[in-house]
């Protein structure tokens, strides 16, 4: 692997000097030198450049020096000031994994006023949190965001890169990790370290879940991967654990970006977020009407749950879209998923089947959904859910 | 204006099931569909091409047969198909497939807007969008839900989020992953399919495509599938089948320690 | 099914249609079939997909095809709701006069719109004292200046309130029995030109069926179709050309009855086995499929002889629409049958099925009328023989 500039395209404009992260490039009578010793082949001059003056020959296809990238990092969400649980979790994983490689735990925390959020990454699990603080980061915009994280991720090189697979984190990390020129692997239900060859070993299903996966990145680092909400577990807050907030500057122009945000609407329909609701009750065609679902609503709020729906429902118009669980809805793991009068399509399964425990309540004894179930009643709903919120009720008191 | 649409041929899901003995896919029989959420890319692209005149031009990347999944978007009306097929590209992860079909982009030249559905629905991994404007250095969006506005080369967009959304702008040429919110999809016209039997595909091999072959197929692929398996099936349930009220019960006295 | 050699765009066609029925038709079937509502977003998505222009020449936006193509689309549709079809067939019967029997001008105005399915069309001939019998029509076409004016009232038209073309017969002279009757396009919104009640049938409610009202209403000469007079000729031989349009929908409606039956058949179970390994209900389920498969063969073949520009089809066009809607008849019947208890309950389909078959057996020429046609038929080619 070698790189060098090519004189002749050299216009001396200094870009690739503010782009390395080593401070490996100097400018000397108007060309650019690199410092073979101090530079990594990170490729961010190689990206800076607009003349395409410097040149990356690979002789393998490989990140080099990989044994140079150590810790484990977790990409810290957060939305106006508040971590997302999902970095929780991952900082729990992380730190599991971290005492198995025998490594650190950083975080990544961007956004602006955001940096006592810094301690209770700290007391989750991180041994190091590197905060980027600038207004252009208050908000999750692509182009900064990727940016930043590659520039932290070159200079500090981490071997593992976790992040949560939420709208923000899977529109990042892909971009960041085509970037790094390394490998991404989302939706990862399984993490661990395979403890021969020390790497990480991700597991993830295809084809709606019908079948897993278990990935590995062998030669690039760092090994990237998201993870969905609730797959993971967090540690609970430890507030003697001691850390190391590490405040980054970062060039203007890597903040730069030629998108902006006009607006950021929230709404209440969007809030019925099943997604973290532990508890679901969700109905589907046997439901017979959008009136109906109220007798799944009353058992929710006695359970303190959500109320989901099949795709039938929805595309009756009986519950809107937000409560649609399944491979074109959302994909919700529970503790306690209650289908009434649902089916059990495979494409509704693909949406609730990792539900810790799934009941399932249907007239057709041979709907396809009490394979699945851990509980399930053959009846008529109508007469069964009312008893159940009544029972549930007298429990309660 | 021109546009470019990206999708990708899928089996379909429901069926897909592995070989017990071999621990591979079992494609026969499955049929082959364009990927759910790309079918909502497509219709954008017709729709902005209807509004702002142009041309869509749909591109995928995969074996020959990948060639109807073109001919289909033809038929809802895009314009041109362009099939980029080489053994080359075989064995590609998220990264290398990304890859292939920016420098494929970059080679078509002039776009303002490419489209790609939000994931799909075989490997779910939502990479290879970003991927493709990360190749490309253009700006994306993610998770469109509406697009509001095109105006001198300034495009606003509403983007999902998990509490609703965000009214972003940016600058043409980007690229947009979009959701089944976005729009219905239409069904083909006669004419459509007729147009789209008559079309002529273009089809581009490895070297068609300025690219850098090690960035190809397995060899540009850091990822790799160590393992594939069938997750384990879930335990037997117990199934009640007594009346309600005496179901109910046992329901409850059963998950009352879980709430 | 029979492998009737269609050709690739026939089969893109059928394949097309059966698309629409089964994302389209479908799921909304029963809903308006409770509601009697027109079904405008279905026949949003025909159009879009260019199939209201089938049997209209290339020239005025259609496709150029004929009766086989309307046949394979109407069939398709009638699998998924018989009201649905029918409310896109029935243009053809309105828009035929005017493709076999109309000006260049009258071609080049009307069809375009009908062809994109921007406007629907109807065919008014029906009134309160004139069914069978055609030719007692009461409404009135009077020649004044360079107009005509339409006193009169149709019923039990299909499409009625709906469309926007209309083609209908009245007597010009009625003196002339018969021969006194014209046939002219009426446009909705023509002033003078209003509509009755909406009917409340016992099937296809998914189809507009309403009173035409002509009260002193003015059209312009330029909308007589053909010539004074030609106006039972010219309904004559429209119908022998649509006929087999109405055919298909009873092999349809037959069709989707029977699939549902053999489904039905093959889950349920009694006396421990699946009601389809019983030879009682094995013997009835072949003969309705024998039966759909005959009506289908004849409605097709009477369909290509049509296209192919044969002049004289009365007989074989009314033997065709007389076969598959007896058949539509009796096997949606008997899936009812078949489903049992379930098959009478309207949370099952079969029962529309039975309910939407009748109309087929009735409309576009009774029975008992496309018998004597037959009959009178059979006699004329006998007498040329001899």
């Amino acid at each position: 692997m070698s790189i060098r500039v090519i004189n002749d395209k050299c216009t001396g404009c200094t870009l690739c000097v503010k782009a390395c992260p080593f401070g490996a490039i100097t400018m000397v009578d108007k060309k650019a030198v690199i410092d073979l010793d101090k530079c990594t082949l990170c490729s961010a001059c190689l990206e800076a450049c607009k003349f395409n003056a410097i040149e990356i020959k690979r002789e393998s296809t490989g990140t080099p020096d990989i044994d140079q990238f150590k810790g484990i990092w977790v990409f810290a969400e957060q939305k106006k000031g508040v971590v997302q649980p999902v970095a929780f979790e991952l900082l729990g994983k992380a730190r599991e994994l971290a005492n198995e490689l025998q490594t650190e735990v950083a975080c990544m925390l961007l956004g602006h006023h955001v940096r006592e959020k810094a301690r209770e990454l700290i007391e989750r699990g991180a041994d190091k949190v590197y905060v980027v603080d600038a207004p252009e980061l208050e908000n999750f915009l692509d182009e900064p965001y990727t940016k930043v994280l590659c520039r932290l991720i070159r200079k500090y090189r981490p071997a593992i890169v976790l992040c949560g697979a939420t709208f923000i984190g899977r529109a990042l990390i892909s971009r960041v990790a085509v970037r790094l020129h390394t490998g991404l692997t989302a939706d990862c239900t399984g993490l661990s370290i395979d403890p021969d060859q020390k790497i990480l070993l991700q597991t993830r299903p295809a084809f709606g879940g019908n079948i897993m996966a278990t990935i590995i990145t062998k030669n690039h680092r760092p090994q990237m991967a998201t993870v969905r909400h609730k797959v993971m577990k967090e540690l609970p807050p430890d507030e003697s654990r001691e850390g190391q907030i590490v405040e980054e500057i970062i060039d203007r122009p890597l903040l730069t970006s030629r998108s902006k945000i006009l607006d950021i609407v929230e709404e209440i329909e969007a809030t019925a977020n099943i997604t973290e609701a532990d508890i679901i009750v969700s109905g589907g065609r046997g439901m017979k009407g959008p009136e109906n679902f109220k007798i799944l609503e009353d058992l929710a709020k006695v359970l303190g749950g959500a109320v989901g729906s099949s795709r039938a429902a929805v595309d009756s118009g009986w519950m809107p879209y937000s409560h649609q669980v399944g491979q074109t809805g959302k994909t919700v793991c529970p503790k306690i998923y209650i289908a009434c009068g649902i089916s059990g399509q495979i494409q509704h399964l693909v949406g609730m089947q990792s539900s810790k425990i799934i009941v399932a309540i249907n007239i057709d004894p041979h709907a396809p959904i009490f394979t699945v179930a851990n509980y399930g009643i053959v009846g008529d709903l109508f007469q069964v859910v009312p008893l159940l919120t009544k029972k549930f009720q007298e429990i309660r008191k | 204006m021109n546009i470019i649409v990206c999708i990708k041929q899928v089996p379909e899901t429901t069926h897909v099931q592995i070989d017990p003995q071999t621990n591979t896919l079992m494609r026969e029989g499955v049929k082959s569909i364009i990927n759910p959420f790309d079918m909502y890319a497509i219709e954008e692209g017709v729709r902005l091409k209807e509004k702002f005149g142009g041309k869509t031009t749909v591109l995928t990347m995969g074996p020959p047969q990948a060639e109807a999944a073109l001919r289909e978007a033809i038929s809802l009306g895009c314009d041109d198909g362009i099939l980029l097929s080489d053994r080359t590209f075989a064995g590609s992860d998220t990264l290398a497939t990304g890859y292939t079909l920016a420098m494929a982009i970059k080679e078509i030249k002039d776009f303002d807007v490419i489209l790609c559905g939000k994931q799909a629905s075989d490997g779910d991994t939502a990479q290879v969008g970003p991927g493709i404007s990360a190749h490309l250095d253009i700006p994306q969006v993610t998770y469109v839900k509406k697009i509001e506005e095109i105006k001198d080369k300034i495009i606003t967009v509403e983007r999902m989020t998990e509490e609703g959304y965000d009214v972003v702008q940016t600058s043409l040429p980007c690229l947009l992953t979009v959701v089944k919110e976005i729009n219905e999809p239409r069904l083909p016209s006669l004419k459509g399919m007729m147009r789209a039997k008559k079309t002529q595909i273009i089809t581009w091999k490895a070297t068609d495509i300025e690219m850098e072959n090690d960035r190809l197929g397995l060899t540009g692929s850091p990822t790799q599938v160590i393992k594939v398996f069938t997750p384990p099936p879930r335990p037997k349930g117990q199934i009640f089948e007594t009346t309600p009220q005496d179901a109910a019960n046992q329901l409850v006295s059963l998950l009352k320690d879980q709430i | 099914m029979v492998d009737y050699q269609l050709t690739e765009e026939q089969t893109m066609i059928r394949d097309l249609c059966r698309q629409i029925t089964d994302e389209k038709i479908r799921p909304v079937a029963a809903q308006y079939d409770q509601s009697g509502e027109f079904p405008w977003e279905v026949m949003k998505v025909i159009a879009e997909s260019d199939l209201f222009g089938l049997y209209i020449d290339e020239q005025y936006g259609g496709l150029g095809g004929g009766i086989f193509d309307l046949c394979l689309a109407t069939e398709e549709f009638s699998r998924g709701c018989g009201g649905i079809a029918v409310s896109y067939a029935a243009c053809a019967l309105a828009a035929y006069p005017i493709i076999l029997f109309g000006s260049e001008e009258q071609r080049k105005k009307y069809l375009p719109p009908l062809a994109k399915g921007e406007k629907l069309s109807a065919f008014g001939l029906t009134e309160p004292a004139a069914g069978s019998d055609a030719s007692a029509i009461q409404t009135t076409a009077k020649k004044k200046g360079d107009d005509y004016i339409l006193n009169g009232t149709k019923h039990f038209i299909t499409n009625g309130g709906e469309a926007e073309i209309y083609t209908i017969v009245a007597m010009t002279d009625k003196t002339k029995g018969p021969r006194g009757a014209s046939m002219f396009v009426v446009e909705k919104g023509t002033p003078g030109f209003t509509f009755g009640k909406k009917e409340d049938k016992m099937g296809i409610r998914a189809s507009a069926t309403r009173e035409l009202i002509f009260t002193d209403c003015r059209i312009p000469k330029e909308n007589l179709i053909g010539r004074e007079g030609m106006g039972f000729i010219l309904t004559m031989k429209t119908f022998d050309t649509s006929r087999p349009g109405i055919g298909a929908q009873a092999v349809g409606i037959a069709q989707g009855a029977l699939d549902e039956a053999v489904k039905y058949a093959k889950e349920r179970k009694q006396f421990g086995k699946s009601l389809s390994s019983f030879q009682g209900l094995q013997f009835m389920l072949a003969d309705m499929a024998t039966q759909v498969e005959a009506a289908r063969a004849l409605i097709y073949a009477v369909a290509r002889e049509i296209d192919s520009g044969k002049k004289d089809v009365a007989k074989n066009s009314a033997m065709a629409k007389l076969f598959a809607s007896d058949v539509a008849m009796k096997v949606s019947t008997d899936a009812v049958q078949i489903l049992g208890g379930y098959g009478y309950m309207r949370e099952y389909p079969v029962e529309k099925f039975m309910r939407d078959a009748k109309i087929t057996q009735i409309y576009e020429g009774t029975n008992q009328i496309q018998r004597n046609i037959i009959a009178l038929g059979l006699i004329k080619e006998m007498a040329k023989q001899a």
